[in-house]
């Protein structure tokens, strides 16, 4: 029982952490039609400068500085590369962000070198917020809890609430119409791209100290908020959230506990072969949950594209 | 007239070509590990450490042979086996006879299974396999071959070792086993088992997992388990950011005991755990420099630092391997032809800088040598990793560990 709380707190800052890079993904996709393949390149880059930034100025200045830096930073890719790109078609535009989230992760290695940066949790929130049996939960967790709750709900407000949230949404939908209504629809375009990424860059200054700081952290969260968008649904906040969470937890009650395929196939009537080892099927029968954890998401998001194209919170018919 | 001006200039260009590669050509190492992706770290240290080894040990002596040179190729293998065999083609291709690899057994089960068959093939251009940190034990038994040199211990080596120091700390009744889902993991935790069941039967081994390597974003699933196991100790293969993604997780989630590991050092690792990790990850290594065991040893690491400031000696059986190919290629008198090197490498006896004398012992290619365990700890420290401050403190030593421990090997000679 108490394993069960605490791997619902731990889905919970894995879903809310990946949340925060979808979100500014799937804004991006949705309203530029850009798969950003850099989009974890900018969360690395989020992580490095708040470590560069906290050496000198202290966490909190990170924190507040360096995803200020990866938006602007953000805002230039769009305006002097994706947009010239923009005019040959989707194809190069790919191809663009996927040479920049090479070139990103060389640039960080020129600069910081191959190792893991010693980027760490603050001191004031380097202690365990409670317990629960012998699992502590570190306060930095409740800390990232906070952060992406507040983003979440300042993106909504700004989204929904706002005059620039209603021209932003109109023009994910409409964009000749209200560019005719006289508003900047690149503008809009380098203001949402800028954002997004600096979302992404947020998301790397509080993961880094918890996911360590190094050059592959790009890598091995890139494919997964791709996953994220297309289950929740392409340019939909909401759809981002819940399949976030819902991958969060997935992976984490799948990686908490040892089921055995066995188990489940002797379960649904099906009994174990004779002589296990000489079986075809040997390795089907021995997968354990853990194992298979990663691919989880990749095959809900085939189940979702077959029964659900549009994804789960998706609108757009295509 | 114009047809014998061309033909000058083609012999004479031949000539010279002809000359500059007889005069002095490099005795090149291939090294291939990783240098991009989530392991790069552990694959650029060991090229600084290859590096720094030929030119401090070999180049600046002046060389072997009256003056040839040591030349450290390095090729990015991706940590990819498929990758590694590419690799290696284009090194043999280059005319290269010495091959280093260490980072991943799966990377050397490929790579000693293709040279054996290359220098079955091509006789006239054979490459030895210098293996100094893959340390699946099928490598010097039952896959062992003439052509490939272990300098690390191997698994069961290690584990022997390690579980010594497990098994002396009665308050430890439950130990947990997680590794990286791969030979060398799988290998980690058969010996893990096997030890501990002969050395202390009352030790319960409360988990015995393995995870996708490399793959991981965060341990806490893991670290929650190990927790609720009611461990007192965790045991762990894992190396690279799978070590350090583990043990911090493992430390901030609430486990209390110690971690027991091989290669929980440098690269980063170090100064990422610092004070957290303090008097609780233990790791069992053949090189020790705290405190450092000479002088000759306290000026290689000076002048290692002097050239990589940021750089650490954690793999300081590297020097092992440039000074026993030098003394191997000088006793053999060749560096082309690699049967007599190999003749020279079995047996040998070798007096390390870092302290100890080192074997290879000749009926399976493996090196036998002092093991040490040490805590990772900010007192006494000689030589600190990543600068940090904190390093390796050695507590405790098995001189000549596993010497006559017994291996399956049956090597075919030329």
């Amino acid at each position: 029982m108490d394993l069960i709380l605490v791997n619902l707190i731990d889905g919970l800052v894995t879903g809310l952490l990946l949340f925060m890079l979808s979100a500014g993904l799937t804004l991006i996709f949705s309203m530029m039609g850009v798969l950003n393949f850099a989009h974890a390149s900018f969360y690395m880059l989020g992580a490095y400068f708040a470590y560069q930034i906290s050496i000198a100025l202290g966490f909190w200045m990170g924190l507040l500085i360096a995803p200020l830096i990866v938006g602007v930073i953000g805002a230039g890719v769009e305006r002097y590369g994706l947009r010239r790109v923009h005019q040959y078609g989707h194809v190069p535009e790919l191809i663009f962000t996927f040479g920049l989230a090479l070139l990103i992760e060389e640039m960080v290695q020129f600069i910081w070198g191959k190792n893991t940066m010693p980027y760490s949790v603050p001191e004031v929130l380097n202690f365990t917020a409670f317990s629960v049996g012998a699992n502590s939960i570190p306060a930095y967790k409740i800390f990232m809890i906070f952060t992406s709750v507040a983003i979440f709900i300042g993106l909504l407000f700004v989204l929904n609430k706002t005059r620039v949230g209603m021209i932003i949404q109109a023009a994910l939908s409409y964009p000749r119409t209200v560019e005719a209504l006289g508003h900047n629809v690149p503008l809009i375009f380098m203001g949402v791209f800028g954002v997004g990424t600096a979302l992404a860059g947020v998301a790397g200054v509080i993961a880094g100290p918890v996911l360590s700081t190094f050059p592959g952290m790009a890598f091995v969260l890139g494919s997964i908020v791709f996953v994220t968008i297309v289950i929740g649904g392409l340019g939909s906040l909401w759809g981002a959230l819940v399949a976030s969470l819902l991958i969060g937890w997935i992976t984490t009650f799948a990686k908490s506990y040892n089921i055995e395929m066995a188990d489940i196939l002797n379960g649904v009537g099906i009994a174990t072969p004779e002589n296990l080892s000489d079986s075809v099927l040997r390795d089907l029968w021995t997968i354990t949950s853990p194992q298979i954890a990663d691919i989880l998401p990749y095959i809900l998001m085939v189940l979702i594209l077959i029964f659900r194209p549009a994804g789960l919170f998706g609108k757009r018919e295509s | 007239m114009k047809k014998f001006t061309k033909l000058g200039a083609v012999s004479a260009l031949s000539l010279i070509i002809g000359a500059s590669t007889a005069f002095a050509e490099n005795i090149k190492i291939a090294f291939i590990d990783p240098l991009s992706g989530p392991f790069a770290s552990t694959g650029t240290n060991g090229l600084h450490q290859f590096e720094f080894a030929a030119d401090y040990m070999i180049n600046d002596k002046g060389g072997v042979l009256g003056g040839t040179n040591f030349e450290i190729v390095a090729f990015d293998n991706k940590i990819s086996p498929k990758e590694s065999l590419i690799q290696l083609q284009v090194a043999i291709d280059q005319g290269i006879r010495y091959i280093a690899q260490g980072n991943s057994s799966g990377v050397a089960n490929a790579l000693t299974e293709a040279i054996k068959k290359h220098n079955k093939r091509n006789p006239d251009d054979r490459v030895l396999f210098l293996n100094y940190a893959a340390v699946d034990p099928a490598l010097t038994n039952d896959k062992c071959n003439f052509w490939h040199f272990r300098f690390d211990a191997n698994a069961d080596i290690k584990m022997d070792a390690l579980t010594d120091v497990i098994a002396a700390d009665e308050g430890i009744k439950k130990v947990y086993v997680i590794g990286q889902d791969y030979s060398f993991g799988k290998a980690v935790s058969a010996a893990a088992n096997k030890f501990l069941g002969e050395k202390r039967a009352d030790i319960e081994i409360v988990g015995d997992e393995l995870h996708p390597i490399g793959k991981v974003k965060d341990f806490t699933p893991y670290a929650r388990k190990i927790v609720a196991s009611g461990a007192d100790a965790v045991v762990t293969g894992n190396w690279g950011a799978d070590m350090l993604g583990l043990g911090k997780s493992v430390i901030e989630n609430g486990f209390e005991g110690p971690i027991y590991t091989y290669y929980a050092a440098g690269s980063g690792i170090t100064g990422a755990f610092g004070a957290s990790g303090k008097d609780r990850i233990r790791l069992i290594s053949q090189g020790d420099v705290n405190p450092i065991n000479s002088d000759e040893a306290r000026a290689t690491y000076d002048a290692f630092r002097a050239k990589y400031p940021e750089g650490n000696i954690d793999q300081s059986r590297i020097f092992n391997v440039i000074g026993m190919l030098g003394e191997a290629i000088t006793a053999a008198g060749t560096a082309d032809d690699v049967i007599p090197v190999a003749k020279a490498l079995e047996g040998m006896k070798y007096q390390s800088i870092w302290g100890g004398e080192v074997f290879m012992r000749p009926q399976d290619h493996q090196l036998i040598q002092d093991m040490h365990v040490g805590v990772h700890t900010d007192e006494n420290i000689d030589f600190d990793y990543d600068n940090s401050g904190y390093g390796v403190y050695t507590e405790s030593t098995v001189k000549m560990a596993s010497m006559d421990s017994a291996t399956t090997c049956k090597m075919k000679r030329p």
